[in-house]
């Protein structure tokens, strides 16, 4: 037993309050929330994956004009959105007020610009009679994995979107400092780290071949 | 950086009583609502288990009282076939969720993990306060199934597609009920996530000095594993719940198969895969089970120290163990699905990765027993539960080893054998731990010592209770007892199992009964039991090295430095026998 004790002697004094790989609680919080919801859109995508395999005749519905034009728009939009984020952040660690405003209004319009664009590519395969629940092709497993794995990115979009407003209005009045525009960063990166993996899946895998 | 200052920022102590008790901030607070809403769960779904066990064993019967409550499940005299289906899915929804998953990890941890790490609050108080309501909403919406039209749901805990996911055509309960009981799930998925990201964080960022990793107490390595469990394992039980959601509301069919017919009616939903629903659960299904079972592992390892007056053997083995199991329980899910045609490949991996836990669950078993060897056992109240703990861990994972193999699954699988298994193991043994921490803890959470005769009594009854009811499940299962069937007196072969139904119902009854021993000792000893010392029990960790109940900071504005492990009893030249965490390290020289 006086092992036990001397051993314990010679461990290394563990220094209280510092932070480990000096991330505070909010960043750390806002990572660990990412990780699980990756595993989320992971199921999702898994699930996706499961029901294209098990299914013979899966459609490849989608024509360079306008579904693939329009959703590489759309990933050009909401890349960029990453960009203008990283800009904002880097404003906000410089005090740069004015500047993290106007990089994150850049960045909601990106987002809205991501959503209008996506509505609309929406209603064009509505007119197609893809739906939820059935479409031209007899396999309703594809509009429903579409509709559902691209709705609930789109729910993601939009709340990063309201996240980003908080921020630009708490950051116009002193109330947010550059860590808090750095986690609000870190989910709108991660939103867009969801649709590079969403739009090469759910769209050009199914690219109409010729 | 900013934050490093927010960390030590202390938020005052409320002043009124919805600030203070109802919507407090305080984990302490927030701890013991987590443990009372269990408390309310615990006895609920007892009572449901007490229903459908009336039905096993006397299926002809008439039951009046019962009638009168829920008459819809009594239509012609006795137990309907689907009442007791709803009961038995209720009982396990309500024990799984709102019972093991709560009351070991968000009540006890959430009370004392806190102080375990020398912390004066969690990371995120507002969201540890909206863990507890939202999983509060959650247990509402969820007993709200059971009185909705068409009574609760009738498709088990696993809610298994397709009949989950048909809606009314497949039983009354496949209504409303068990659309409630999606969402409830999905709500609860929620507040879990919420308090995973709490506990890790607190764990990393929020240690006192000293508190290096090798020193917190194997309490705080066990919840803080479960929540690295819970943040990955509730998302995607979240994904399988949506996507469920569809089905029924949507008219999807992710999980529905083409060509079925459903009480004469044919199914106009095709090509889905009840099967993707169970790989979709059973990733979420069987970490679920380490969830509850670990934080009982990790009081376990505390109360056997303390109580043994020896330090744990083998302590870094111990932690390893944990993660082990943690790590492992992420690759097994197949071994809940070995029937569902699962290609033979697959199932030897799933299969060999299973027994693989049993490795460290006897590194952790042999620990346990080598802490208790040579040492001056004081047989407390709390002690006898830890004891119970390892005995129920032991008989209840035996059979694990039996069930991780495919040959011995095929025929046991849907019996009456794995329901003893699982009762045994991540029912009883984690509800011990839950016993064990309350005797434990409650002079620190309450600043009163519980009753040790009443506590010794509750314990050897239903101890030999639980027994009494779980181990001959195992017999019945080898004889082909199915599960999951209301009435089986008309198998000519199970003719001989029908006794055995009617032993373990009144086991279960007169072990239920029991219950109101513990509840009457938590209830009197809240307000007569005998005042408490700041270390009744002569333990080590921070938690008792301040006044019980603790202040609302936790350590009275000054944050502790800590120069000791975490099991340091019985050290050559010290003081006393046991040296506390907080205590000034010891001068040597002489030893």
């Amino acid at each position: 037993m006086a092992n036990v004790h001397a051993e314990s002697l010679r461990m290394p004094e563990w220094e209280g309050g510092v932070l480990p790989y000096s991330v505070g609680h909010k960043k750390l919080g806002m990572w660990l929330f990412i990780v699980s919801d990756a595993l989320t859109f992971s199921a999702l995508l898994f699930g996706y994956s499961y029901l294209r395999v098990s299914t013979p005749n899966w459609p490849t519905p989608f024509h360079l004009w306008p579904s693939i034009a329009f959703s590489t728009l759309m990933t050009f939009c909401l890349l960029s959105s990453s960009l203008t984020m990283v800009l904002g952040v880097n404003a906000a660690q410089r005090n740069d007020r004015a500047g993290t405003i106007k990089w994150i209004l850049l960045t909601i319009a990106g987002g809205v610009t991501f959503m209008g664009l996506h509505l609309k590519e929406w209603s064009n395969l509505f007119q197609e009679g893809i739906t939820l629940v059935s479409n031209p092709w007899g396999v309703p497993q594809f509009g429903a994995t579409f509709f559902g794995i691209t709705g609930l990115h789109m729910f993601h979009v939009f709340t990063g979107v309201l996240y980003l407003a908080g921020m630009a209005i708490g950051v116009s009045r002193g109330r947010y400092g550059a860590e808090h525009v750095e986690v609000c960063g870190l989910y709108w990166h991660f939103v867009d780290l969801v649709w590079m993996f969403v739009f090469p899946l759910i769209y050009l895998l199914s690219v109409k071949m010729h | 950086m900013s934050d490093t200052s927010h960390a030590h920022q202390v938020h005052a102590a409320p002043t009124g009583f919805i600030r203070k008790y109802v919507f407090s901030l305080d984990h302490k607070i927030i701890g013991i609502q987590y443990y009372f809403l269990a408390l309310i769960a615990v006895f609920l779904g007892m009572a449901l288990s007490l229903i459908f066990r009336l039905r096993l064993a006397w299926p002809a019967e008439h039951w009046p009282m019962l009638a009168k409550i829920f008459p819809a499940g009594f239509e012609g005299g006795p137990m309907t076939p689907e009442f007791y289906l709803s009961m038995l899915t209720m009982h396990g929804t309500i024990m799984v969720f709102f019972v093991l998953t709560t009351a070991p990890q968000s009540g006890f941890g959430n009370y004392v993990l806190p102080i375990q790490v020398g912390a004066h609050d969690m990371a995120f108080p507002v969201l540890n306060m909206l863990s507890f309501w939202v999983t509060f909403v959650s247990m509402v919406v969820m007993v709200a199934a059971l009185f909705v039209e068409g009574g609760a749901p009738i498709s088990g805990w696993t809610a298994y597609a397709p009949l989950s996911a048909l809606g009314q055509v497949a039983g009354p309960g496949q209504g409303l009920g068990q659309t409630l009981w999606i969402v409830s799930i999905a709500i609860f998925c929620l507040a879990s996530l919420l308090g995973a990201l709490n506990f890790i964080t607190t764990v990393l960022n929020m240690r006192a000095k000293g508190m290096s990793l090798m020193r917190m107490p194997l309490t705080v390595w066990t919840w803080f594993t479960t929540a690295i469990l819970a943040l990955l394992s509730f998302p995607v039980l979240l994904a399988g719940g949506i996507l469920l959601l569809f089905d029924r509301i949507g008219g999807t069919s992710f999980f529905i198969p083409a060509g079925l017919v459903v009480s004469d009616k044919v199914i106009q939903h095709a090509g889905g895969s009840p099967i993707l629903w169970q790989h979709l659960f059973w990733f979420f299904g069987h970490p679920e089970v380490y969830i509850a079972i670990l934080p009982g592992m990790g009081v376990t390892s505390q109360l056997l120290s303390t109580f043994a007056r020896k330090p744990i053997y083998g302590y870094r083995a111990m932690v390893y163990a944990v993660f082990a199991i943690g790590l492992l329980g992420f690759f097994v899910w197949g071994h809940h699905m070995f029937l569902s045609g699962l290609s033979p490949m697959s199932a030897l991996v799933f299969s060999m990765l299973t027994l693989t836990i049993g490795v460290p669950s006897a590194v952790k078993t042999f620990n346990w027993l080598g802490t208790l060897w040579g040492g001056k056992i004081r047989f407390t109240s709390p002690m006898l539960y830890a004891i119970g703990f390892v005995s129920l861990f032991v008989s209840g994972g035996i059979t694990g080893i039996f069930l991780g193999q495919t040959s011995v699954d095929i025929p046991l699988h849907d019996t009456y054998f794995p329901v003893g298994h699982f009762h045994l193991i991540m029912g009883v043994a984690a509800i011990f731990g839950i016993f064990g921490g309350t005797a434990y803890w409650f002079p620190k959470m309450f600043g009163r010592m519980m009753n040790e005769t009443l506590g010794k009594i509750h314990f050897w009854l239903t101890f030999i209770g639980v027994n009494a009811i779980f181990m001959p499940m195992h017999t019945m299962g080898i004889m082909g007892q199915p599960r999951r069937y209301a009435q089986s007196t008309e198998f000519l072969y199970l003719a001989g199992v029908q006794g055995y139904q009617v032993v373990i119902t009144w086991a279960a009854i007169l072990t239920a009964a029991a219950q109101l021993i513990f509840l009457v000792n938590l209830f009197w000893s809240l307000f007569k039991g005998r005042k408490a010392s700041d270390n009744p029990w002569e333990a080590t960790t921070l938690e008792w090295s301040i006044p019980s109940p603790p202040p609302h900071d936790n350590f009275g504005g000054k944050i502790p430095v800590v120069h000791h492990g975490p099991y340091e009893y019985g050290v050559p030249g010290a003081p006393r026998d046991f040296v506390m965490q907080a205590d000034p390290p010891l001068k040597l020289g002489k030893a």
